[in-house]
């Protein structure tokens, strides 16, 4: 296990010096990757200042994964209908999107990034958290509550390692974090406000491709953990049905494989590698289908799976 | 130009031997570099060749192996897909010619690893394209570009079916009857093209190019293109397909016999001026006769040599200067000039600028839809 980063970081800047950073170019890094973004959009400057705090700073002159650029087009409508385009490294990656989205747009960007290059990983559309050393993957369509249970128990006892992007080492299966902001939706976020003491939440942004977006703070250790790898031991399909009891299900291990498969980005592009490193994953966990609406209980199940052998 | 001046992924390939002394900043550059011009995948075979990947940097070998994971699923892919293009064409009774890219990775060449692909390129008899087109429709690839104003482009006066996609695999298919547009002014023969094409050893019913036809090819490609968005890369192509094939016996002559009859004298002219003075691509006494050929006149050269040499460079703010868009722009009309009489010209710039619906990025995001596909 590699030591915690003791470095600066964007917490030592005032949001003044935060401004002026980002400005010409603000480099840091979450997990395995360092970002360069450099971008005049108060709302992004607000959102780093709020959710990034814990993130390492590194030097202008440290080497950068992923040059992101974001700016409004020099179009006439940047005066009635004020737009942002997010560059990476140069190139549009997405149509343009509402001035008021550049906050999300950021966040979806940087999961480009990711989920577009780092194929030295297995990479799985799942929230994945830690405790002693094991981690829980929690693989879901949007709309099954995965982001609520995982904002959940990344604030009960459990490490946040990603809420969106499972990235798991080819070479021996295990989970290697990316510790970002958890990304909540609708009404997703009225629940994480009433379950925490005092959440720090961005701005909410109404009127995204996935309806009402705010994103919460992810907790200082696991930012500052961001090295630290974990040996997956349970794989977890979420399901939130109101009024539902809570019910934990064993699933054959071989649907479990492929239900996980479908929710990889990149398991058909490393061909017998991403088969393999996902038969290992599945090899060394237990999978199950879980059914859930209150999140308590929830958070007593896994405490519980925590506390076997 | 001085080799000093150059940007880095055009020295990375000029003279690999300097890779291992980058620092890990020129490393950084070099990366997005060879990233905006899609030569990243082929930086990775180049020092795999070299058995230099564990003396550069472990942070910029990290990029290297990403991009080295897509290209190895598209070497696997473009097999899979030309098994799939030959058995939906077999009953044509004739040999699957293929073109470009497929054909470097089916014939083995060296340059075909690391590179990546966006479509799988064939050539066919202009009197079989009806039965082409129906056997593909046939076997799930269906058009695209249906609006009448690109159906007729294509039809009527280029080299090429309008672009086919997989319904199922997505994967596109372009099929040509010849290298130039009808409306060109040059109109090299098709029939001989063909009538040279080489088997594929080991994969029966294949066909490509023989040496000479493939670098003319590749030369008309690149330098009677107005998009050179991949510019280096494909400079980078012909480079390593002179070397390849240089050492045959007989092959500069036979090069310059076949540049005579298909009227590409001055296409490869450009080729090898460029390939020569950007990546020092060596070039025997036998290619002397070569060097001459196909010259423009002084002026013109010295104008040319300004424009390739900036629009030939990585779309990359590092490798730009003040008149890099001009030349950009210069050689866009230049290569469309070339492929269409002036008034065509003038009708079709006009439709693209302002009537065809515009190329634009994907919508944004969530993560969810952003599945890499191979």
């Amino acid at each position: 296990m590699t030591a915690v980063p003791t470095g600066p970081t964007l917490a030592s800047l005032s949001r003044a010096e935060l401004s002026a950073r980002l400005a010409h170019g603000l480099v840091f890094r979450t997990g395995q990757f360092t970002v360069r973004l450099q971008c005049a959009i108060g709302s992004v400057t607000e959102g780093l200042h709020r959710l990034y705090g814990a993130h390492p700073l590194l030097d202008d002159d440290a080497f950068v994964d992923f040059h992101l650029r974001m700016k409004r087009p020099a179009t006439l409508r940047r005066w009635y209908r004020p737009k942002v385009d997010l560059l990476y490294d140069g190139q549009a990656i997405f149509k343009p999107l509402p001035l008021a989205q550049a906050f999300p747009l950021f966040e979806w960007g940087l999961n480009w990034c990711v989920a577009n290059r780092a194929h030295t990983y297995l990479m799985i559309h799942a929230a994945v958290l830690e405790r002693g050393g094991r981690a829980v993957i929690l693989p879901a369509p949007p709309g099954s509550g995965k982001s609520t249970l995982c904002a959940a128990l990344a604030h009960r006892g459990w490490r946040l390692l990603s809420d969106e992007l499972t990235l798991i080492r080819l070479d021996d299966g295990h989970v290697v974090p990316v510790p970002r902001p958890i990304s909540l939706k609708n009404a997703s976020i009225g629940v994480m406000r009433a379950f925490l003491d005092q959440p720090v939440f961005s701005d909410e942004v109404a009127d995204t491709a996935k309806g009402t977006i705010a994103h919460l703070l992810a907790p200082a250790d696991a930012v500052a953990r961001g090295a630290e790898s974990a040996r997956p031991a349970w794989v977890i399909f979420p399901k939130y049905r109101a009024g539902s009891p809570s019910l934990l299900e064993p699933m054959p291990k071989a649907q479990a494989h492929l239900e996980l498969a479908q929710n990889a980005f990149n398991y058909s592009l490393l061909m017998e590698q991403g088969f393999d490193t996902l038969g290992l994953v599945i090899g060394m966990s237990g999978c199950y289908r879980y059914t859930y609406s209150v999140l308590d209980e929830a958070i007593a199940v896994f405490d519980g799976l925590a506390a076997q052998p | 130009m001085t080799a000093r001046a150059l940007p880095l992924a055009v020295l990375a390939f000029r003279d690999p031997s300097r890779l291992v002394h980058f620092s890990l900043a020129e490393w950084e550059l070099l990366l997005r570099q060879s990233a905006a011009a899609n030569l990243q995948a082929r930086l990775y075979a180049l020092l795999e060749e070299r058995g230099e990947l564990a003396a550069i940097p472990s942070l910029a070998l990290r990029h290297l192996r990403w991009t080295d994971t897509i290209a190895r699923r598209h070497w696997r892919g473009v097999h899979w897909e030309v098994e799939q293009i030959r058995r939906a064409l077999s009953g044509l009774g004739q040999p699957l010619i293929l073109l470009k890219g497929a054909a470097y990775t089916m014939a083995g060449l060296a340059l075909a690893r690391g590179r990546l692909y966006s479509d799988v390129d064939i050539l066919v008899g202009e009197d079989q394209l009806d039965q082409v087109e129906s056997a593909l429709m046939l076997h799930g690839w269906v058009a695209t570009h249906l609006d009448d104003y690109d159906q007729r482009y294509y039809r009527q006066w280029m080299h090429e079916l309008p672009p086919m996609v997989h319904i199922k695999r997505e994967s596109a298919i372009d099929v040509h009857h010849a290298i130039l547009p009808r409306t060109a002014p040059v109109h090299p023969d098709p029939a001989q093209l063909r009538a040279a094409a080489v088997a594929v050893p080991g994969h029966p019913g294949l066909q490509v190019l023989s040496p000479p036809d493939m670098v003319l090819h590749s030369t008309t490609h690149l330098f009677f293109d107005g998009e050179l968005d991949h510019g280096l890369r494909d400079l980078v192509d012909i480079h390593y397909l002179l070397r390849e094939f240089g050492h045959q016996p007989g092959f500069w002559e036979a090069l310059a016999v076949r540049a005579r009859t298909l009227q590409l004298e001055r296409p490869l002219f450009y080729a090898l001026r460029y390939c020569s003075r950007l990546l020092a691509t060596p070039l025997p006494p036998e290619a002397d006769a070569l060097r001459n050929a196909g010259r423009p006149a002084p002026l013109l050269l010295a104008v040319m040599d300004r424009l390739f040499e900036r629009a030939l460079l990585p779309v990359h703010a590092s490798c730009s200067d003040a008149w890099t868009g001009v030349a950009r722009f210069c050689v866009y009309v230049r290569g469309n000039w070339l492929r269409m009489p002036p008034l065509l010209l003038v009708r079709h710039l006009f439709q693209k600028a302002f009537l065809s619906p515009k190329d634009v990025p994907e919508d944004p995001p969530g993560a969810e839809a952003e599945q890499a596909r191979p």
